[in-house]
């Protein structure tokens, strides 16, 4: 092994570390035993571990339903993304029509647009629709953040696959809609299924809105975020390490969807 | 089976016309190649017979019942895709099956059906397989398999070869030719390839610009192209042409006189190049050698008539010099008149 | 065939829907909300809420403090990306692995990440630990105070370079697969350095991806306040913390839109000079 290829291999470790270390610290706080969390100076093995600090922050008032009305935003916002999102991705790959244009840039738009200003008003209008401090209510805000990637992301999943197929199955004794579940819902479904979890975790992350829209039935960002400068370290740790778990492993279930679907959603 | 008639159609995307009133008709059981450059409108004429593009105007009729408004799969025909179009999520077995299980059959049926197309195309192997694990050759035929498995009335084809390689071209070529005779459904194939047309088809139609502009049995149409454009486009190397000035009837050429059909300023000779013979110098017309290709069965040689270019097909034990000067001569009845200003073909007193 | 013409309208008609009514709607309501105050006849057009926004205490700063980390942050994860994403182009064996570690920040909140960098640098954490050993700090030592806005800032910075790199090398990674190998080998054959080949063929090549990062990073940078609400409290206002504060603590909403239209303007500006100076000549695509 040369040096130039040394000094690039530890160049790509110490860059792994960087993402990694930091994981590997909270989890620590988290999994390390309450007594480690206050020790100083911190060891950087675990003495013991436990799932004390986990299951004691699980317990404490609160926490476990705003961790169910956090999944359960998250899958309202990842279904309605799919439903509202799917169809809009197919028509803008499938068909040449006036205004598809105009469609795809008011789209990619609503991305210039901060949260706060959709929370804000939202408000006022949830609590007059009764959709206020509701799962529903943030599931549909955040909807709002998913949609438009998802409807990206369909498009260029529909435009990866050719159109012949479609025509064969037409010509093959397919009306449109047949065609479309026999032949082409079955191949983009995993690109699909990839854009649903991650309109899952763009809703399971989420603070600003969950937090303006919720009081009493918060979701586990707004949660943490409203106990934030009154609960001690380790809840925070564990409260932080909760979060995590969950993005972590959907990050792994569509690692190899993540670059086509960035990819062309810039376009 | 069933005759196709093509009435009138015209098609237009906006201000750009791909196709002018295009009138056709295909006999029942036969083979027709629509064959043009890219842009000609070959592909839309096929997709508007599939229904799978709508006609500006006109129709289209099939088996004498006008389809006009139906969609593809009311239309009682089959389609070989360019790029195959295999279903890549289902097998072999299920992708040549597909149009009979759409149009509701009983599985016994499917099944020997299935079997019966598989074992004309030698596929019988990869019935199980997914299409990502076959060759291109492979899913061809699972392609042309799909089509014959619904024994279609009209059986479509858009290139379906031109994304094999030379050699596998010529091998499926052979095979269509022998699967679809025996099939003998009639079939509309669309190709830019003028030797996959002439090889397969009873008849083409050659189109250029949105036109119909020659449509004739493979032989007639290389001996006597009906304009200039089919001269240069069918055949290879392509017709030779020599604009060459008329004067008292006849024009001349080194030392050939020639009757000419028409009394114009100018006309244009056409001669294919393995209808020139080389001759003894005096007789013919000199012909300076720039390029020689010898090709294996001929040479080709690549020169000038008058400060024209043409090329010559010579035997291949032929083998002048870059620079030489031959005399050759066309073949008694082997020369197409075309008129100078249209390019269109004109009536001869010596063929 | 009417019903094809209709189709793709009928498609699009949901998601449009509802994004003009959780779109739209909340976007106008919010500038609105802005620009009105309760006079003496109920609710009239003023910019009183931006004029209480100015005089805020903590205006100057949150806006001082919001573009000290953009401008910090949003360069420096730009060239860390653009650096991954090159060398990945090296890595031959565990490439996938190696994205994947780089990606996993990818589906982490800001508020998590924030709780992340906390453990380390909180008064008796992994920090201080290193840098007792070392010999640097004896005994825990508090960084992210009102005291040291310097490392405050620094700890901040770090905490979203660690968390919002990876959606820039997302998208650039996803931009250097849309490059044909056969370019930087062209330029090789011709002579070209590898630094010139990363100038000269790949910047360009790729900018219509760090366009896309740029624009998407900024935007979110400017919209942070979790990670710093976690890190340094109310210690460090930034332009969202502060609009989250008038929201969720004063229950002024009106002053808390004006922030909000504060940050839309700056996102949009941001977005539109990105356009402007990162265009690639239709010509040239």
């Amino acid at each position: 092994m040369t040096l130039r290829r040394g000094v690039f291999l530890s160049g790509i470790a110490v860059l792994c570390a960087w993402v990694l270390v930091p994981l590997y610290l909270i989890a620590l706080g988290a999994v390390g035993g309450r007594d480690a969390v206050n020790s100083w100076p911190k060891s950087f093995w675990p003495a013991e571990l436990s799932l004390s600090t986990i299951t004691a922050f699980m317990n404490i008032a609160g926490v476990w339903t705003s961790t169910l009305y956090s999944v359960e935003a998250a899958v309202l916002c990842m279904l309605f993304s799919i439903l509202l999102g799917v169809p809009a991705g197919y028509a803008l790959a499938r068909f040449a029509f006036r205004g598809a244009v105009a469609f795809r840039l008011v789209v990619l738009l609503t991305r210039a647009f901060p949260v706060a200003i959709l929370a804000l008003p939202l408000t006022v209008s949830f609590i007059r629709l009764g959709l206020y401090d509701t799962p529903l209510g943030v599931g549909l805000m955040h909807t709002a953040l998913a949609l438009p990637f998802a409807v990206l992301v369909s498009a260029s999943l529909f435009q990866a696959i050719p159109r012949e197929f479609e025509e064969a199955a037409w010509v093959f004794g397919c009306s449109g809609i047949t065609a479309f579940l026999r032949v082409v819902l079955p191949l983009a479904l995993p690109g699909i299924a990839a854009t649903a979890i991650f309109a899952f975790v763009i809703s399971w992350n989420e603070v600003f809105a969950a937090t303006v829209l919720t009081v009493r039935h918060k979701t586990l960002t707004a949660y943490l975020l409203s106990v934030l400068s009154e609960s001690p370290l380790h809840v925070q740790f564990a409260g932080g390490f909760v979060l995590i778990i969950p993005s972590v492993l959907f990050i792994f279930l569509v690692r190899r969807h993540l670059f086509a679907m960035w990819g062309i959603a810039n376009r | 089976m069933a005759e196709i008639v093509i009435d009138a159609v015209r098609k237009a995307f906006g201000p750009v016309v791909a196709l002018e009133s295009v009138s056709l008709r295909v006999a029942d059981g036969e083979f027709l190649a629509l064959l043009g450059p890219s842009g000609c409108g070959k592909t839309t004429l096929l997709r508007i017979i599939a229904g799978l593009e709508t006609q500006t105007s006109g129709r289209v009729l099939i088996g004498g019942q006008d389809v006009s408004a139906l969609p593809p799969r009311k239309r009682g025909l089959a389609m070989v895709f360019q790029n195959y179009a295999v279903f890549p999520h289902m097998t072999v077995a299920e992708n040549v099956g597909f149009g009979l299980r759409m149009s509701g059959a009983d599985k016994a049926h499917i099944a020997r059906q299935v079997a019966q197309v598989a074992a004309l195309l030698q596929i019988e192997p990869y019935l199980q397989r997914y299409p990502g694990q076959l060759s291109g050759g492979q899913r061809q035929r699972v392609a042309v398999a799909r089509a014959l498995a619904i024994e279609p009335a009209v059986l479509l084809m858009d290139e379906p070869l031109s994304n094999l390689d030379a050699l596998l071209r010529l091998e499926m070529r052979a095979e269509l030719k022998g699967v679809l005779q025996a099939a003998g459904t009639t079939t509309v194939y669309v190709t830019h390839d003028q030797t996959e047309a002439m090889g397969l088809a009873d008849r083409i139609a050659v189109l250029h610009a949105g036109r119909i502009v020659q449509i004739d049995r493979p032989t007639d149409i290389y001996r006597n192209p009906a304009t200039r454009f089919v001269g240069s486009f069918v055949g290879s190397p392509p017709m030779n042409f020599l604009t060459l000035p008329v004067a008292n009837g006849h024009v001349e050429l080194g030392s050939l006189r020639l009757a000419s059909p028409t009394n114009a300023a100018t006309v244009v000779m056409g001669v294919r190049g393995e209808d020139l013979e080389i001759t003894a110098p005096g007789t013919g017309f000199p012909f300076a050698v720039r390029v020689v290709e010898p090709m294996g069965s001929h040479t080709l040689l690549t020169g000038s008539v008058t400060g024209q270019m043409i090329r010559v097909v010579a035997p291949s034990d032929s083998r002048p010099a870059p620079g030489d000067v031959l005399h050759v001569r066309p073949l008694q009845g082997h020369v197409s008149w075309m008129d100078a200003a249209t390019g269109a073909a004109l009536e001869t007193k010596n063929r | 065939m009417r019903n094809t013409r209709l189709a793709p309208y009928l498609l699009i008609a949901p998601s449009l829907l509802f994004l003009a009514v959780l779109f739209l709607v909340p976007l106008v309501q919010t500038v609105a909300l802005a620009f009105q105050a309760d006079g003496p006849g109920g609710a009239a057009w003023s910019t009183a809420n931006f004029a209480r926004m100015a005089g805020d205490l903590n205006f100057a700063d949150a806006i001082i403090n919001t573009f000290e980390i953009v401008v910090i942050v949003v360069p420096l994860q730009l060239c860390l990306a653009l650096g991954m994403a090159m060398m990945l182009r090296h890595v031959q064996r565990g490439r996938d692995i190696v994205l994947w570690i780089w990606s996993i920040p990818l589906g982490i909140s800001d508020l998590a990440a924030g709780l992340v960098w906390l453990a380390i640098l909180t008064d008796q954490g992994y920090l201080n630990t290193v840098l007792n050993w070392l010999g640097v700090v004896k005994g825990p030592q508090s960084w992210l105070s009102y005291e040291t806005p310097i490392a405050l800032l620094a700890a901040i910075v770090v905490a979203e370079a660690w968390r919002a790199t990876a959606i820039v090398l997302v998208i650039l990674v996803a931009g250097v697969q849309l490059v044909p190998k056969e370019y930087g080998e062209a330029a090789d054959v011709f002579g070209a350095t590898p630094w010139q080949r990363f100038t000269k063929i790949m910047l360009p090549l790729l900018k219509p991806s760090i366009q896309t990062a740029l624009i998407l990073r900024t935007v979110l940078a400017f919209e942070m306040f979790a990670i710093v609400l976690s890190l340094g409290g109310r210690n460090f206002p930034v332009l969202v913390s502060e609009a989250f504060t008038w929201q969720y603590a004063n229950q002024n909403f009106g002053v808390a839109a004006a922030y909000a239209v504060v940050v839309m303007v700056i996102s949009l500006a941001a977005t539109l000079v990105y356009l402007l100076a990162l265009r690639t000549p239709p010509e040239q695509r």
